[in-house]
């Protein structure tokens, strides 16, 4: 149910963002076609279940939006360092993380978020172990490796996805 | 207002061409989708958000394309290095570990479950 509320929410404000108006007769086709799209798409989808909505899930979604943003301008500024450097100052390397992070939405988040903050590229991902390629590799060990890469997505992504 | 726009795609397509100049000079593969993936999701990402500037009518689908982007190009290059891992593509031979070689996990074969 709170799958299928979700699906709804999201197709409706796409539909509204698409046709950037509030006209009464626009707003109807499109809660019947993402009330028929939600109802046909999500009758086993199980993406949403771990979410909290509660307060505090949303204003820490809100954080993560933000620590997110400001990781990805880091990041540019990172590789902007390092493509214009005439020394090439690269030491990469496929590291081992683990997360506690159980819900796979979490983990998807967490995999993107990863892949788009300085250096930082998951190859693979297998159980709870993520295998990240890193451009600037500073510590081999999985511990550190995952205080460096993990843990500062993962303290909001654990609150949001409880 | 118009002025904003222009600097915020200029800015964009500096981004961009950061990321075509990595793109030639990065040693290997990986090293690559690293630059590819971080500057291009910012370039484009900027180069939208001077568009909204420029063309404030059209804020709701550049919205929604700075969105798609941001969810879907982290995957696409995700799946370009599991794969290029996976048909042996070389590493450069500044590589310094490679955990993914010695983890007795990854080495199991995941098809056969189908």
């Amino acid at each position: 149910m709170k799958n299928f509320f979700i699906t709804f929410l999201i197709l409706m404000i796409v539909w509204i963002l698409l046709n950037n108006t509030f006209q009464p007769d626009i707003l109807i086709v499109g809660a019947v076609i993402a009330l028929f799209l939600s109802m046909f798409l999500c009758k086993r989808c199980e993406l949403f279940t771990d979410m909290n909505f509660t307060p505090k899930g949303i204003i820490y979604t809100i954080i993560f939006l933000g620590v997110f943003m400001v990781d990805l301008i880091k990041s540019n500024l990172d590789v902007t360092r390092r493509v214009l450097n005439p020394a090439l100052p690269i030491k990469p390397g496929i590291v081992e993380v683990k997360t506690k992070l159980k819900s796979k939405f979490a983990r998807m988040l967490l995999a993107n978020s990863i892949t788009l903050t300085p250096g930082t590229l998951t190859v693979d991902v297998k159980d709870d172990s993520f295998f990240i390629h890193w451009i600037d590799v500073k510590d081999e060990d999985v511990k550190v490796a995952s205080k460096e890469i993990v843990e500062k997505f993962e303290k909001y992504l654990e609150v949001i996805y409880g | 207002m118009e002025l904003l726009g222009a600097i915020i795609t200029l800015m964009g397509s500096f981004v961009l061409l950061v990321a075509s100049i990595g793109l030639i000079r990065m040693p290997d593969v990986y090293n690559r989708l690293q630059v590819g993936t971080k500057a291009t999701t910012l370039g484009t990402i900027l180069s939208l958000i001077g568009l909204v500037f420029l063309m404030p009518g059209w804020w709701g689908k550049l919205i929604l394309l700075i969105f798609f982007v941001m969810m879907t190009n982290p995957v696409s290059s995700h799946v370009l290095a599991r794969a290029s891992y996976f048909i042996k593509i070389p590493f450069t031979d500044r590589t310094v570990v490679d955990k993914l070689k010695v983890s007795t996990k990854a080495q199991k074969v995941e098809y056969e479950e189908k």
